[in-house]
Formats: structure tokens, C-alpha cells, sequence
């Protein structure tokens, strides 16, 4: 007897799915693809274009505004430290990326969070597809990315977007839960409407472990911008893509080093915002 | 739930009285009305409703359905102005009670009515708005907003009505003040102590203008001292305002402190309805004797009902011989009223001996306050006793003389409290 078990068409399917939708959208995303290519690197190109002894400076005194001196001074030395071994540009590519991906993460994430915290349906609706976004291996976003986006800047975002959201979406959901019950009750006792009772005491109280989300949805932004690099996404990841590929291990560890910066300074930022958020 | 038997209204029929005269005596319509109120907790409601109509115990309702009878067919109603205690121990269907009222709980079964509006029959919308101008609500745990100062938890339930800010404001300031905390309104709730945090859950509760009060373990979470302070506190400020309060505690000292009428609930049920003094003197059964066995009975019986209503009383104008007749029939003394019935001062056998032969009495001087007010605990008018005085003249807030307190009414009235464990101890070992 011979008896084979039918394979499940996963990958034939998926492609299949993929053809079709490239073939229905691509027209769509690519126009899309072209639209924000424009602004990032109109963006870049902006930001390029200021001096480095004006850059500086200015986002030293940026982050001196949000959070502290200490951090400002730390952070202006950061930066230039990244000028002097001729990174300067590549980490303002990657920065761009990173705090455009991370805009759209959250201006999607948190509403599907709100969602997913107030009706059990939604919850249970969105809940494995986190698990499926947070487990799957990043690399795999940026294939399909291809096809739809072009190789470059915009496949790198629609990756990192996806590969980023599922800490904002989490936490929102969670820090809106986590609102004590007694203090939902008073809410209830004194006639709040649903409305009322998210915006006036739910998200506020939320709003140190939505932060949270914010953090590492951020920090994964950065770790995908850089893996990006692959499909021609530049930026630092770029510079340490090309190390690999011509075996050069000073300039890798450099660049390799460029990111642990940047990383450092936009963790030490959000969480010092996370922090303020936390009132009582 | 029984009424007061005729054991207790010898002695608390006065204080039925006092009831009636502070309550106009035409049927007034309740602020609240619960009838027939029935919870069952659980995903097989209609099951466990049947199976309690039965009249299948708690324990197998549960065994069976797995539905847990918080309430069964409670009945009770708030007249407007007054304080109503709900007590019992955790697990009695207090609380659950409490919230069926404003429905932060729906009931299974049964209506509340309040000021006439079927509580029960709102929509979503309806109940919110109701919710809004009806309830203030305090909580035992104060349930103060953590990120809001005090005043913008005071202002909350103005806030979301849509009252203009400057308005609101106003509104939760003079509330603050009501409560005591002026200066602390811009303060963090975690800058307060817990006595002040429920001062500002208090004045949460008043901003809204609302005329009931419901308040769940109100002030179980603060520190004894804390806690008669502010006992003492509410009930001042319950005589300004006459809101219409339900209170739900787990301590009988609370209960009686606050001085209203008292529910004792056990497993979802009435067990008892009354006054302190119904409960001490008549308990309707060993579970609510055992309740308020460690409780004073002179922190809650009044003078007035445990005094003697037919003292030797004369006027100024009787004729001195008619006084030393009194005297010679064995009187220690003669308590004088004026022609309104007003307490006048009294006069010692020794004092009228000496008037003998004048034809009236001259009462100028004669001091009117050493009365005691028919309101009064027995344990406050305890002081006045000593060797030399064994009765003191009771009076209500008018100064009329309502009869008279000896050492031989304090003696029948600890008597009586005995008596009552004696007789439930003795079937208790039948």
C-alpha cells in the first residue's frame, strides 16, 4: 500500500495570493511606493543639507526641550561621534526611516489597540495575527514587500511597519485593561459614556505602558531599518551590509557601533517620556 | 425580617416616637423602593432562578448550575432624608444590594424604584443620564482618579454632564469646602491621606447636586479614629443637606453611629430590620444576637427610652403644702414645669422642709441645666449620676419636660439586655 499524505499548499498558496494581489494593486502601490519615495528622499536630502555644526546643535537643544541636559550633551556627543568617522549621512537615512515607520506603526497601532481593549471580539480577532507579525521571521516581510513596493526605501518602511506594530498595538490594549476596576466603576457610578470613560480616564492611565509600546515598537523599527539594508534600503544597515559583503570587519563593527548609538539615544529619550507620562 | 415585638416596644415605643416627629406622619413616597430584588451570578441564570423558586438551598443551586445566589428577594425602602444602613459580614449581598440600586449591577429579578423612575425598565442611555443627577456614589477604596487633582476628580460628574468649566468649578469648590479640604484642591489624591481621600470621594459624591448618596464601605478602609471623625462628620453634614443616604458597612459600631435605620443581611437575605436598639433588645434570631453581642447598650439606648414618664411634677403655682404633702408620701424630690410644660428646675425634699409655712414656692434662681436631653445615649447621661443624684429630669430640644431618668430605669434597662441573653442562651442549649 501506498499511502501519501496530501502536502499542504502553504508556500503555493501564498504565492498565489501574492501574484493576484500584485497583479489587482500593484498599480496602487507602486504610485504609493513612488509618492513616499519623493518625501523621504526629499526629507533626507533636507536634513542632509543643513550643516552638521547647525544639526547638531538644534537636535541637541530639541532633546534638551524633552527631556534633560545631561541626555541633550550625551546625545550632541553621540552625533558627533558619527560625523567624525563619516557616518553622518547614512544615520540622518536611517533616522528618517525609522521615525517615518514608527508615525505610521503608531497612527494604525494605537486606534487597533483602543479596539481590541474595548471589545472582546476585536481581542480575539487580532490577538493571533500579533502572535503571526511577532514570530515570523522579519526577513520574510521584505519579499513580498518587493513586488508591491520596488526594491529600496518604501519596501523597507511597509516592512518595518508591520514588523513594529504588534508592541503598540499590545501595550495600548493592555494599559487600557489594566485601568483598575474600582475606578471604572466610579467612572460608571457617575454616568460616564463609553467616549467619556476612555478619553477622560482609561487612556490617560494608560498612557506609561502605551508608551512602553512606543519604545519598543521604535526599537524594532531601528533593527528592521537596518535589516532593510538588503533590499536596498541604505542608511546605516547599508553600511553594514556592505562590510559583510567585502569582509570588512572594522568598518562593520563601526557602523555596527553607529547603530548601538542611535539606538541608545532614542531608547533613552522615549523612556524618559514614558516616565513623565507616569503622574501619580 | 419580623417586626419589633411588644418585648421591645415597652421600652422602644418612645423611640418610635421621636421617629414620628421628625417624619411628617402622612405616607410619604420613598426615595428609594427595592422589591423583590433577586441576583443570581452565573451563565445559568433562568436555571438557578427556577431551582430558588423551588426553594432549593444556595449550596445545592450551586452544585448543580454553578450559579451563586448573591440576592434573594430583598424588600426594602429609603424615605427621602433619611440614612439607611445595609450591614452585614462579606459575602451577605451588602454591596451587591448597593449596586442593584444604580445598576452598576443588574438585578436578575425584582425593581428599584427611585422617586418613582423604574430604576430597572432604563435603557443604556436613559440609566446614564439618571445616573448623572440621580446618585453620588463613594467608595470604599475612594476610587479617586490617580492622574486628576482633587478638584478635577470633585468636577468629574460635572464634567462629563457638560457644564461649563467656570461653572463646574465653582461647584466643586464649594463642595471641597463642604467636606473640609479647602487648600488641598489642586493637590494629587496620592498626596493625601486616606481620611482626606475620602473626604475628596465625598465631595465627588456632593458636587453633582445628587439627592441620594450611595455609599459602599464608605470609610472602612481608614483608621478607627479616622473613622468616627468622619462618622461624626457625615451625620453633621447629613443634618444640613437631608440627603437620602444608603450605607452599606460591615461594623454594627458604624450603624449605630450613624444613627438611622439598619438592614442586617446574611446569605443574599433580610434577616433583620429595625433600629440598634430593635437588634440588642430583640434579635430575630442567634445570628444576629451573636452580631451585636459585644455591643454597649448604653451607646445606644436614649434616655428617653429608658426613663420614667410620670415623675412628681408641679407647678411654681401649686401651694407649698401640696409639695410636702409629695415629700411626706416618700418623694425625693419635686420637679417643677411651667404652665407650656417647660422644665422649670426642681426642688429637694430638704429645700421644700425648709419652705414650710410660706404659701408658694420662689423660683428664681432655680437652675434648668441640669436637664438631660431625651435624645441623648444613656451612657452620655451616666455622668450625672453620683451618690447624692439619682435622677436627673429629661427634656426634649424645646426644653419640655418629658419625664424623668433614675438610677432604678438605668438598673431595668441593663436587666432587660440580659434578660434577652439569658432566654436565647438557655434555647440555646435546649
Amino acid at each position: 500500500m501506498d499511502w501519501t499524505i496530501p502536502k499542504l499548499p502553504v508556500a503555493d498558496v501564498t504565492n498565489a495570493a501574492l501574484d493576484y494581489l500584485t497583479d489587482r494593486f500593484s498599480g496602487v502601490t507602486r504610485a504609493i511606493s513612488h509618492t513616499v519615495a519623493a518625501w523621504i528622499d526629499v526629507l533626507t536630502g533636507g536634513l542632509n543639507a543643513v550643516p552638521v555644526w547647525i544639526a547638531i546643535p538644534v537636535l541637541a537643544l530639541i532633546i534638551w526641550r524633552i527631556t534633560t541636559p545631561k541626555l541633550a550633551l550625551l546625545s550632541a556627543l553621540g552625533f558627533f561621534l558619527l560625523w567624525d568617522v563619516d557616518l553622518w549621512r547614512a544615520t540622518i537615512q536611517t533616522l528618517v526611516l525609522v521615525l517615518l515607520s514608527t508615525a505610521a506603526s503608531l497612527t494604525i497601532g494605537i486606534p487597533i489597540g483602543i479596539a481590541a481593549a474595548l471589545s472582546r471580539r476585536a481581542w480575539h480577532g487580532v490577538s493571533p495575527v500579533l502572535d503571526l507579525m511577532q514570530t515570523m521571521p522579519s526577513f520574510v516581510y521584505l519579499i513580498p514587500a518587493i513586488p508591491f513596493f520596488g526594491l529600496g526605501a518604501v519596501s523597507a518602511c511597509f516592512a518595518t511597519i508591520i514588523f513594529s506594530m504588534p508592541p503598540t498595538i499590545r501595550l495600548t490594549a493592555l494599559g487600557i485593561l489594566q485601568t483598575p476596576g474600582a475606578l471604572v466603576e466610579a467612572a460608571d457610578a457617575f454616568g460616564s459614556s463609553p467616549m467619556q470613560k476612555l478619553f477622560k480616564l482609561q487612556l490617560p492611565l494608560a498612557l506609561p505602558t502605551v508608551m512602553a509600546g512606543i519604545n519598543q515598537t521604535i526599537m524594532l523599527a531601528l533593527s528592521m531599518v537596518v535589516i532593510s539594508a538588503m533590499i536596498g534600503a541604505g542608511g546605516l544597515g547599508g553600511e553594514v551590509w556592505r562590510a559583510i559583503q567585502r569582509l570588512e570587519a572594522g568598518d562593520g563593527f563601526q557602523a555596527g557601533l553607529a547603530i548601538v548609538i542611535v539606538a541608545v539615544i532614542l531608547d533613552r529619550i522615549t523612556q524618559h517620556i514614558a516616565r513623565q507620562a507616569q503622574v501619580h | 425580617m419580623k417586626p419589633a415585638r411588644a418585648a421591645a416596644a415597652t421600652i422602644g415605643s418612645s423611640d418610635k416616637h421621636a421617629i414620628s416627629s421628625a417624619v411628617p406622619a402622612k405616607p410619604v413616597t420613598p426615595a428609594i423602593q427595592v422589591s423583590g430584588l433577586t441576583k443570581i451570578f452565573g451563565l445559568r441564570q433562568r436555571e438557578g432562578l427556577d431551582l430558588l423558586d423551588a426553594k432549593t438551598s444556595r449550596a445545592e443551586i450551586q452544585q448543580r448550575t454553578g450559579c451563586v445566589v448573591g440576592l434573594e428577594n430583598v424588600n426594602f425602602s429609603v424615605r427621602p432624608g433619611e440614612i439607611l444602613v445595609v450591614m452585614g459580614l462579606s459575602g451577605s449581598g451588602k454591596s451587591t444590594t448597593l449596586r442593584c440600586v444604580n445598576r452598576l449591577i443588574d438585578p436578575t429579578r425584582g425593581q428599584v424604584t427611585v422617586h418613582g423612575t423604574d430604576v430597572t425598565a432604563l435603557s443604556t442611555k436613559a440609566l446614564r443620564d439618571f445616573r448623572r443627577t440621580g446618585f453620588g456614589m463613594v467608595f470604599q477604596q475612594f476610587a479617586l482618579f490617580p492622574h486628576r487633582t482633587i478638584v478635577g476628580n470633585v468636577e468629574y460628574g460635572l464634567e462629563i454632564q457638560g457644564m461649563a468649566p467656570g461653572l463646574r468649578r465653582d461647584k466643586a469648590m464649594a463642595a471641597i469646602e463642604q467636606v473640609g479640604l479647602k487648600g488641598w484642591a489642586e493637590a494629587r489624591p496620592s498626596q493625601l491621606s486616606g481620611g482626606m481621600q475620602q473626604r475628596a470621594g465625598l465631595a465627588r459624591a456632593l458636587a453633582a447636586d445628587a439627592d441620594i448618596l450611595l455609599m459602599d464601605e464608605a470609610f472602612s478602609a481608614l483608621d478607627p479614629l479616622i473613622r468616627r471623625d468622619m462618622q461624626g462628620e457625615l451625620v453633621a453634614l447629613q443634618e444640613k443637606l437631608k440627603k437620602t443616604i444608603l450605607f452599606v458597612t460591615h461594623d454594627l459600631d458604624e450603624a449605630v453611629a450613624l444613627g438611622g435605620r439598619i438592614i442586617l443581611m446574611r446569605d443574599g437575605r433580610i434577616v433583620q430590620e429595625g433600629r440598634a436598639i430593635d437588634f440588642l433588645l430583640d434579635p430575630a434570631d442567634d445570628y444576629v444576637m451573636r452580631f451585636v453581642e459585644h455591643i454597649d447598650m448604653f451607646g445606644i439606648m436614649t434616655v428617653e427610652a429608658a426613663m420614667m414618664r410620670t415623675p412628681c411634677v408641679m407647678t411654681a403655682d401649686d401651694p407649698v403644702a401640696a409639695m410636702l404633702a409629695r415629700i411626706d408620701e416618700g418623694a425625693d424630690e419635686v420637679v417643677l414645669s411651667d404652665q407650656d410644660g417647660r422644665y422649670a428646675g426642681r426642688l429637694s425634699a430638704a429645700t421644700i422642709r425648709a419652705m414650710r409655712g410660706t404659701a408658694r414656692v420662689d423660683v428664681r434662681g432655680l437652675a434648668t441645666t441640669d436637664a438631660i436631653l431625651g435624645s441623648d445615649t444613656l451612657g452620655s447621661a451616666l455622668p450625672r449620676f453620683s451618690r447624692d443624684v439619682r435622677a436627673v429630669p429629661v427634656v426634649d430640644r424645646s426644653g419640655k419636660l418629658l419625664g424623668q431618668l433614675t438610677d432604678t430605669c438605668i438598673i431595668s434597662a441593663i436587666a432587660q439586655q440580659r434578660r434577652v441573653g439569658a432566654t436565647r442562651g438557655a434555647a440555646g442549649k435546649l
